[in-house]
């Protein structure tokens, strides 16, 4: 069966390249980069250079990488560091919409003793800046903000936050972890302490991620072992997979242009033309201030699964923020941060593309999605009802 | 992805008797818009038998296969065949449901109960009880309803047949008390159906006071003392610390009424009078 695979922010293919790259330490060259002969030391060799290019595309120094898991192992590792190195303080600000890697973690540590501060959103999805600087204090001890949110694609403001929490001895993290290869980045000139990225969001594999961390930020590991990544990470280096990321992350900077001009415009054109065919829809959040692939489409009078499952017949993969198939019972917390309608909120669906989309299954999508939408709505107590505006 | 079984997927797909009957002789409309699924169920009788029946949901594809596989089991059916069927059935009928979509079955159940009533000119007792779950507006008794029926031991267990408790979650107390009730663990103190003489209740007052009320202000250096009962009005004084306390408002109406209104009758309103 035919495939379009439209679902990027939940995780992406390997692309061939990087593939290749990673393959051959995982078979011919599988020496621990901790050991002291030549078989093992060019394991060691290719690991530094995939430290450079993750550090590149940074605009990062390679000493400020550490290698990690995954997207919330560096999110985790990020925030317990900067809570450990300042003991006295007990205030987190976050926000509303983060991903569970951050809302989860700050809300257990809301059990343990810490005054967390969840900053709203309005409803497009844009940060309550007031909000967020009315909430400082003497004992802020991190404040852990997404570059851009994985559900509604919206960008906050990293680079005007961090400049506003220089010198004010609070740390900063960003969970980038769907911005990087999507947006430019160069935190030569975005005062960040900490920022976390995730591998398979950029086409390298599942199971590895990064902790950019600025020199000079009081630092300690969260898994305590070895003398790995100078001391920061304990565990042998998951070496294919750290060069799989140093790969992805060149790539993604020969791709970055390509992504906000050739992806953004099918992106742009898929919402255009779905919202041309199918009556009451509407995308959620800022259409502006918005990564290029992304598009979160509320849909009103139906529900996510029925769509996710009926686009499935035709080999589309997306995503929803409905409760149905979470298997939770409420919409998504961003959509609902949001104050996204009901109506619409339980039938919302995410978009999100790839630099490998082509325009032809774009056009696959717009063929196929119109009737699905009707066809669920047909069978919808609410869907005459809205038409009649009596609900 | 949820493991839904070929006949759930086939029901989502091919969903049977889907539409509106315009003249129908019962109709049962659950569940809303907010809490994610709702189902419009109508019922076209012959006699006492089910000749027609149709549906409209808004939900997942367990809701549309549950809305589905009952009314192909209703056709046919007479009323009283009909009022037999549980949400065990509905979703026996669909070869089992993940136990996360299990209210979808129960949303079946209840939407057929609520064409039957219309129908009869009744009302459906359950939805006449006392709201447990703000969020979803899930009553006591549909609780203690799929708590017996299914014999659920857990919260978690009734959020999945009910929904009730997966929101804001502040109802899992009252939650589990049901559950406790219903296993027959701890029952909880049926409420006194029968009317008390004022001698009755002025005696339970002044016990209650005694037992469990004074005690609490005592920790805090206060007092109270017992000036009249008049029809449901209890008239008390403050004693100690508490007569100055500015949060005495507080004391009173948070604390020693919810107390005498849990242990001697819900209708009494407490009134401080000031020496």
């Amino acid at each position: 069966m035919k495939m379009v695979y439209v679902d990027n922010n939940a995780t992406t293919q390997v692309s061939p390249e990087v593939f290749e790259e990673m393959a051959p330490y995982l078979t011919k060259y599988y020496g621990n980069p901790s050991s002291m002969y030549t078989f093992a030391g060019q394991v060691g060799d290719k690991l530094k250079e995939a430290r450079v290019k993750v550090a590149d595309l940074l605009g990062a120094a390679p000493e400020e990488v550490v290698f990690t898991s995954c997207g919330t192992e560096s999110d985790s590792t990020g925030i317990h560091a900067a809570l450990i190195s300042n003991p006295d303080k007990r205030h987190i600000v976050t926000t509303r919409v983060e991903h569970p890697a951050v809302k989860s973690l700050c809300e257990d540590l809301a059990k343990r003793g810490y005054r967390v501060t969840f900053v709203p959103v309005d409803h497009k999805g844009n940060l309550d800046l007031d909000y967020l600087f009315d909430h400082l204090s003497e004992d802020t001890a991190v404040v852990s903000i997404m570059w851009a949110n994985n559900e509604s694609g919206v960008i906050f403001p990293v680079p005007q936050i961090a400049e506003t929490l220089q010198d004010r001895g609070i740390v900063f993290h960003t969970d980038a972890v769907q911005t990087v290869g999507k947006i430019p980045i160069d935190l030569s000139s975005v005062p960040v302490d900490m920022l976390s990225l995730s591998g398979h969001k950029l086409h390298a594999p599942k199971g590895v991620g990064a902790l950019y961390v600025r020199k000079g930020t009081k630092f300690s590991p969260f898994l305590i072992g070895g003398h790995q990544e100078h001391g920061r990470r304990g565990g042998t280096e998951n070496t294919a997979s750290i060069i799989a990321l140093g790969k992805a992350c060149e790539l993604a900077g020969q791709h970055i242009e390509d992504e906000n001009t050739r992806v953004k415009q099918l992106r742009d054109k898929l919402e255009k033309e779905l919202l041309a065919r199918i009556e009451k829809a509407a995308v959620n959040g800022d259409r502006i201030n918005r990564l290029p692939n992304t598009t979160s489409i509320g849909f009103d009078s139906v529900e996510g699964e029925g769509i996710l499952l009926l686009m499935d017949q035709f080999g589309i993969c997306a995503s929803s923020g409905s409760a149905c198939t979470s298997g939770s019972l409420e919409p998504s917390h961003v959509l609902r941060a949001m104050g996204v309608p009901f109506t619409s909120a339980h039938g919302s669906i995410r978009f999100s593309l790839s630099r490998y989309n082509t325009e032809e299954q774009i056009d696959y999508i717009i063929e196929h999605l119109p009737p699905i939408i009707d066809r669920l709505r047909q069978m919808s107590p609410f869907w005459k009802k809205s038409q009649t505006g009596s609900t | 992805m949820w493991e839904y079984t070929e006949k759930v997927k086939e029901h989502f797909l091919n969903p049977r008797n889907v539409g509106i009957i315009e003249n129908a002789d019962g109709v049962g409309e659950v569940g809303s818009l907010a809490c994610g699924d709702a189902l419009t169920l109508y019922l076209k009788l012959d006699d006492d038998r089910i000749a027609d029946v149709k549906f409209q949901t808004f939900g997942c594809a367990s809701a549309i296969a549950s809305s589905s596989a009952l009314t192909e089991m209703l056709k046919g059916m007479t009323l009283d065949e009909a009022k037999k069927i549980s949400n065990d059935d509905i979703a026996e009928s669909l070869g089992g449901l993940p136990k996360e979509k299990m209210h979808c079955s129960v949303m079946g159940r209840e939407a057929l109960e609520a064409a039957i009533a219309n129908y009869e000119g009744t009302r459906v007792k359950e939805v006449e009880g006392e709201i447990v779950c703000e969020c979803f507006g899930v009553t006591d008794l549909q609780i203690e309803r799929v708590v017996r029926e299914n014999q659920l031991t857990t919260i978690e267990d009734v959020t999945s047949y009910v929904k009730a408790g997966g929101g804001c979650e502040s109802c899992h107390d009252r939650i589990q008390e049901i559950i406790d009730s219903v296993l027959g663990k701890d029952p909880r103190p049926k409420k006194k159906k029968t009317k008390l003489t004022n001698i009755q209740k002025i005696k339970m007052i002044e016990e209650t006071l005694e037992r469990e009320i004074r005690p609490a202000l005592e920790k805090d250096g206060g007092n109270i003392e017992l000036i009249d009962v008049d029809g449901n009005a209890v008239y008390v004084q403050l004693r100690g610390t508490c007569a100055s306390c500015r949060l005495s408002e507080v004391t009173l109406s948070k604390y020693v009424q919810t107390k005498l209104r849990e242990l001697v009758t819900p209708e009494l309103v407490v009134e401080e009078v000031h020496p």
